[in-house]
């Protein structure tokens, strides 16, 4: 077995970390992952979001080389994972679904173990046993058994494995699964705290958790990227407008010539009956992306508007992945938007 | 090969820390135990040919047919149930070093309880102060026996439990892969129908394969090379088809 050394330096790491093309995967008829093309630079953190079944646990075992796939190729750090999976297993750390842990071990010997499995010498890895411990607030159980913990302890001893033999690229399939909204938050920090050192990919498809942490999103449904990119750049693109609540008091009537004096794209799509104080309720949107908030609370009292409260409201990434699954689950339409990646499915327009 | 050393002490420390190594262990002791006091009892009312450790040798099968599957299968079905082989296999080791660490530390028990049963002999030698029971040459050949067929039984019993994700099935499988080694291989060498003209060139092969002989041999002093063959390439072939029973699994999760 040839010796390659350990990725413990940064700078054997190219900066593109992972390269996925065209990456099929079928069970028979079935297409787990279809046509599937992304890339992953060095220390971004990158959310696969998607419905069950589709097909991101299976993405994810493609890449750390467990399992093969039926077409396309995937790069890990510069090398086919096809042919030389067991070079490139030494640049990842994966903790799986459900994050399979053995019930009968303590939780320091679980980790020496792993760690002597990934190579690490002797006497650096005593050390970084005690860092990982540390980093992720487990220094208390580690000599308890991993069977008598508690779930959130579990998926921390998971992650500190992950990430014990320093890889350039940490995959974690659904990592806050089943944990309380307390422990949820100490592992977005966790993982918020790998950034820009390591490349993470997590998914999930608890929407907010992603939104809070992952620089890049990629939605994907039936084995397709069907929206790709910031959380904010997935609402721009998805929705492309944005939206605002007003309350305020004054000729109605008029309210949508005023608006357009502000914004020309500005428009009132309702506008509620006036209450007994005066005040009606109205929903404007624009396509416009900059914030109109202070050229509203300017320009309506100018015109004799009383405003009591203005909001924007934004779509969430829940709106967006709704929308894009939808779509995609829809009959995929042929027209695409000018200027989109042929990789990505038809986007739904505003 | 440089992972072999780790997943063999892991899988050592497994075994020591499961409770079905403890109770087969018990269960063992206590069944040639058990047998070996029948066997003194049958000495003690007459004269007979061949020495005690003879007789005690060719009740091999007894403890095989509980120990092998107890002690293998849980190496690759509980792993594959728990979901941790997935972890196992996407650290930098291959298929084939799993395959061979957890093979290694099942045989390693399997030779230590069989090893353990050198004290009845040397109890029957304290207490009886004759030699003739003691004889050196029939123990070597009776363990060196244990010792080599017991590579092809454990290894029965790795493969059983590398191809389901469930230990009770891997030991029901074990069970009858390991009956139709040593006893149906016999009831064949034994059945009329072989005496049929067609199978006649089949016959001497059938011959060759009694396990039963083999143990006669060896406790006599005859190691036959081509015995010994057929063990050491079952084993081989066994684990062999253990490395690709655990990977197909993973092509059709």
């Amino acid at each position: 077995m040839s010796r390659v050394r350990i990725p413990d330096c940064m700078a054997e790491i190219p900066d593109i970390t992972i390269e996925v093309s065209h990456l099929k995967k079928s069970y028979g008829s079935l297409h787990a992952v279809n046509d599937l093309s992304f890339s992953v630079k060095r220390g971004e953190i990158i959310g696969l979001l998607g419905p069950n079944g589709a097909g991101k646990s299976t993405t994810m075992r493609i890449l750390t080389g467990y399992l093969p796939a039926t077409s396309g190729s995937v790069r890990i750090c510069g090398l086919p994972v096809a042919s030389q999976s067991q070079e490139t297993k030494r640049f990842i750390g994966y903790m799986p679904e459900n994050n399979p842990l053995p019930e009968d071990m303590r939780v320091s010997e679980y980790l020496w173990f792993r760690g002597r499995l990934k190579e690490m010498p002797r006497a650096k890895l005593r050390s970084r046993i005690d860092e990982v411990l540390e980093l992720c607030d487990i220094k208390r159980n580690r000599h308890r058994i991993i069977g008598r913990l508690s779930k959130g302890n579990k998926q921390r001893v998971g992650i500190a494995e992950a990430i014990l033999a320093e890889p350039a690229i940490i995959i974690m399939d659904e990592p806050t699964i089943g944990l309380d909204p307390h422990q949820i938050l100490i592992v977005r920090d966790l993982i918020a705290s790998l950034r820009g050192r390591m490349s993470v990919i997590i998914s999930s498809h608890i929407l907010p958790e992603i939104e809070a942490t992952c620089d890049r999103v990629l939605i994907i449904n039936s084995g397709r990227i069907v929206a790709q990119g910031s959380p904010s750049e997935l609402r721009q693109e998805i929705f492309g407008h944005a939206s605002y609540r007003i309350e305020f008091a004054g000729d109605a009537g008029a309210l949508a010539h005023h608006l357009s004096t502000i914004e020309p794209t500005l428009k009132i799509v309702a506008v509620s009956e006036p209450a007994t104080d005066g005040f009606q309720v109205a929903t404007l949107m624009t396509d416009s992306t900059s914030d109109l908030g202070e050229k509203l609370l300017q320009g309506l009292p100018i015109q004799g508007y009383r405003i009591r409260s203005l909001g924007r409201t934004q779509p969430s990434l829940e709106d967006v992945f709704l929308a894009a699954t939808r779509r995609s689950w829809d009959a995929r339409l042929p027209d695409k938007k000018p200027g989109q990646g042929d990789d990505r499915a038809p986007l739904p327009k505003a | 090969m440089r992972h072999y050393p780790t997943i063999l002490s892991q899988e050592i420390r497994a075994l020591l820390f499961s409770p079905i190594t403890y109770i087969t262990s018990v269960l063992f002791l206590l069944v040639m135990g058990l047998d070996f006091t029948a066997i003194l009892d049958y000495y003690s009312k007459g004269a007979h040919e061949n020495p005690p450790a003879v007789y005690f040798f060719e009740s091999f099968w007894i403890p095989v047919f509980f120990m092998v599957p107890a002690l293998t299968m849980k190496s690759f079905a509980e792993e594959r149930r728990m979901g941790t082989l997935e972890t196992l296999l996407t650290t930098p080791v291959s298929t084939a070093e799993v395959v061979l660490g957890k093979f290694s530390a099942a045989y390693l028990f399997y030779l230590l309880l069989w090893g353990s049963t050198l004290i009845f002999h040397y109890i029957l030698h304290v207490y009886a102060r004759d030699a003739r029971y003691l004889d050196m040459g029939q123990l070597i050949g009776g363990y060196l026996f244990i010792a080599v067929s017991g590579l092809l039984f454990v290894s029965v019993g790795v493969l059983a439990s590398a191809l389901t994700r469930s230990y009770e099935v891997a030991a029901i499988l074990s069970f009858t892969l390991l009956f139709g080694l040593i006893f149906g291989l016999r009831f064949l060498g034994q059945a009329s129908a072989m005496n049929a003209e067609i199978l006649q060139p089949l016959k001497p092969t059938v011959e060759l394969l009694q396990i039963f002989h083999h143990v006669d041999d060896f406790t006599h002093g005859v190691v036959d090379t081509r015995q010994v063959f057929f063990y050491v390439t079952g084993t081989v072939l066994a684990l062999i088809f253990s490395v690709l029973g655990v990977e197909f699994k993973i092509l059709k999760s």
